[in-house]
């Protein structure tokens, strides 16, 4: 009996992760945990201000991104937001490049320029980020067009929060997407606030994904704590994209569990509770996952501490990198402009 | 005189503006949360409630729009930014309706309406949350253009915004926030279209636009130990512009140094030399300079942003060569970036 076999046979068995490879399934999980991993050495570095720009850290929302770029080929496409760490490091971004960008120097990934809100890795697809709220979801638009003119099946990702539901680009966007039925998902990280702003306050309905119906595109409501549905709900939009089926609007429900932009808890602020917060740390995205697939017989705990100890030597490997990295050279300001 | 910050005194200027006229809305991204806009609003929103301050979507074209009709029909809002960048998403309705309406109705109609917005520097903030964009508004006829300085200058201002029935943009650098001034209690009002003479001087003319005012201060200081005279005029609206008293000023030194916060090609710096070579040709001792900002996008790292902004040398640079004194020494070592004393993040 194989060990799932025999995790079946004890009352184990997981609906949930049938017919997914444990090689699949151990990449979901080694995904979040190098993202929470890498924004927990961020927090605790974070004070000594040497990083020196404003981060945003997916903190609770990793299984979107592990979720959906899990879904994509290093060859397709993805754009993000102010909150871009997760996405970069998902979409197979490296990790030194990242730090380094954090802490402004040259050998960051835009070597310097860009710092933490605009983290790029054209090498495996991840096109940049705009700290322009909906800013970056038409480029989706135009990577996917690009795509589908050269006759290529590449499919591009624009990830986006809630509030950039209420921009009139991302309706635009929608609308030339299903129009010319490009290869896009529209992925929304609905973690319930903007800033210090709750939802219910900036749009009358507690759901993005309907929208989607007034340009008659797939609207799919999916748990964004969950990396396994992410993913399920990703490959069922990527395929579609692919066969020319056109775009889809993922909705994942997800929390960020610090402040806005900070290392920080923020609950001193008052506009959301101990209690929400609490509700959503016990479905911690990636602990969850880590039971789950210890319970299924799929990631046993040690084969699990070797992964986590190489991500741990990963992320200090990054900083160390990062740290011992030269600021980049005045005359690089002029670089890159014309 | 009480002294206040200067985000007190944009505190004060919006309640005091608000109490003695009803028609005053304050909204905008975040104006009701805690933070209130870096302490601008959550004072307004005490005071007066949800119904005159209220949070909004993030759908900032929507809104100006909101502004602009709400305008026409008899209420002055007043909208907030937390960054003049997200402005870039209004430019349609900012420039297409609200400067242009009253104009295109043959004067039936005025739009009354005050958009705050802040120019941020430092901390990383890199290309998109940094710039410093004046120059934008203050090209379009329709709109008026401030940039106060001073907390004074700020509280007086923005009264005089918020009572005027046409659309006003008040531009306001993040690091001025933190700074104090004396400040009347009184509601006061200080016209547009007024530069204000911060130290007189014989020797070279600076004008200076908003925090570069600052840095022209210490920039005196420094040409003063050197026996040189600087007049500083802080231009606080850029349209209307005070030709006259710029002029008036160059006229006597015969020379001009130009400090602004934005760019350099096709700014305020390049529109203020225009109008001084109109005017004052044959009169001018030396070129004028202008110490603005090069013609690059900002970047993150903060050991680029120390070459990206230019400050007090700079412009004392620019006043001696004007007088063509010798510049001073320069050393070769390159500092590293320096943490911030006073801002940093997160914010
Ligand atoms: C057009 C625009 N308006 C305002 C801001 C300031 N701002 C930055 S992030 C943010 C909240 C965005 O919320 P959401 O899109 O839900 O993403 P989240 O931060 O929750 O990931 C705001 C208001 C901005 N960057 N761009």
């Amino acid at each position: 009996m194989s060990r799932p076999q025999r995790a079946a046979a004890r009352g184990g068995a997981d609906e949930v992760l049938r017919g997914l490879s444990p090689a699949l399934l151990t990449d979901l999980y080694v995904s979040m945990r190098r993202i929470r991993r890498a924004e927990e050495m961020i927090v605790q570095l974070y004070p000594e201000q040497e990083i020196r720009c404003p981060t945003h850290l997916s903190i609770g929302q990793e299984a979107v991104a592990a979720g959906v770029c899990r879904a994509l080929r290093p060859t397709d496409t993805a754009v993000s937001t102010h909150r871009c760490h997760a996405h970069y490091l998902a979409k197979g971004g490296d990790l030194r490049a990242m730090f380094a960008e954090l802490y402004g120097k040259a050998t960051g990934c835009c070597g310097g320029k860009g710092g933490s809100m605009h983290l790029t890795a054209p090498e495996v697809g991840m096109l940049g980020a705009s700290a322009i709220v909906a800013g970056s979801i038409p480029l989706a638009l135009g990577c996917a067009l690009a795509a589908s003119l050269t006759g290529s099946d590449e499919v591009s990702v624009a990830f986006f929060g809630d509030a950039a539901a209420e921009q009139g680009v991302t309706h635009e966007s929608l609308g030339v997407a299903a129009l010319r039925k490009l290869p896009v998902l529209f992925v929304c990280e609905n973690n319930l606030y903007a800033t210090n702003s709750p939802l219910k306050v900036r749009q009358v309905t507690p759901d993005i994904a309907p929208r989607a119906a007034a340009d008659l595109m797939p609207g799919v409501i999916v748990d964004g704590t969950d990396a396994v549905a992410v993913y399920r709900a990703a490959r069922t939009a990527v395929a579609r994209a692919r066969e020319g089926g056109g775009p889809t609007l993922i909705e994942a429900k997800t929390y960020r569990w610090r402040e806005h932009v900070g290392p920080n808890f923020d609950i001193d602020l008052g506009y959301r509770t101990q209690a929400e917060l609490d509700r959503w740390m016990a479905k911690d995205p990636v602990t969850r996952l880590a039971r789950r697939l210890l319970r299924a017989g799929v990631l046993p705990a040690a084969r699990r501490q070797a992964l986590e100890a190489a991500v741990e030597a990963e992320v200090a490997d990054a900083v160390a990198f990062a740290r011992s990295s030269p600021f980049p050279e005045p005359e690089s300001l002029y670089a890159d402009v014309d | 005189m009480r002294q206040i910050k200067y985000r007190e005194a944009i505190d004060e200027a919006t309640r005091q503006a608000m109490a003695k006229d009803e028609r005053i809305i304050v909204l905008g991204v975040g104006v009701d949360d805690a933070k209130g806009i870096f302490g601008t609003t959550r004072g307004a929103f005490e005071q007066f409630g949800s119904a005159r301050v209220f949070d909004t979507p993030l759908s900032e074209a929507a809104l100006t729009g909101m502004c602009v009709g709400a305008g026409l029909r008899g209420l002055h809002p007043l909208l907030v930014h937390a960054r003049n960048d997200f402005l870039l998403l209004t430019m349609d309705q900012i420039v297409n309706n609200a400067a242009k309406w009253r104009y295109m109705c043959g004067g039936k109609l005025r739009v009354p309406l005050t958009i705050r917005a802040i120019v941020g520097r430092g901390w990383g903030q890199a290309a998109q949350h940094s710039q410093s964009l004046q120059a934008l508004f203050a090209h379009v006829p329709g709109l008026a253009v401030i940039m106060p300085a001073t907390p004074a200058d700020a509280k007086g201002l923005l009264m005089t915004a918020l009572s005027m029935d046409s659309p006003v943009i008040c531009l306001e650098h993040r690091w001025l926030y933190e700074k104090s001034g004396p400040v009347p209690e009184d509601p006061y009002y200080i016209p547009l279209g007024q530069a204000g003479v911060v130290r007189e001087g014989s020797d070279v003319t600076i004008v200076a636009v908003s925090h570069m005012v600052l840095e022209a201060v210490q920039a005196a200081e420094a040409l003063a130990a050197d026996g040189i005279q600087a007049e500083i005029l802080d231009v606080r609206s850029l349209r209307p512009l005070d030709s006259d008293s710029i002029a008036r000023s160059v006229a006597k030194t015969g020379r001009l140094v130009i400090a602004d916060t934005g760019w350099k090609s096709f700014g305020v710096s390049a529109e203020i030399a225009a109008r001084i070579g109109e005017a004052l040709f044959g009169r001018l001792k030396a070129p004028i300079r202008r110490v603005a900002l090069p013609d690059v996008p900002t970047p993150a790292s903060s050991a680029l942003e120390q070459v990206y902004y230019p400050g007090p040398r700079e412009i004392a640079a620019a006043a001696r060569r004007c007088l063509e004194v010798a510049l001073p020494e320069e050393s070769a070592e390159r500092p590293a970036p320096a943490r911030p004393r006073d801002f940093h993040g997160p914010f």
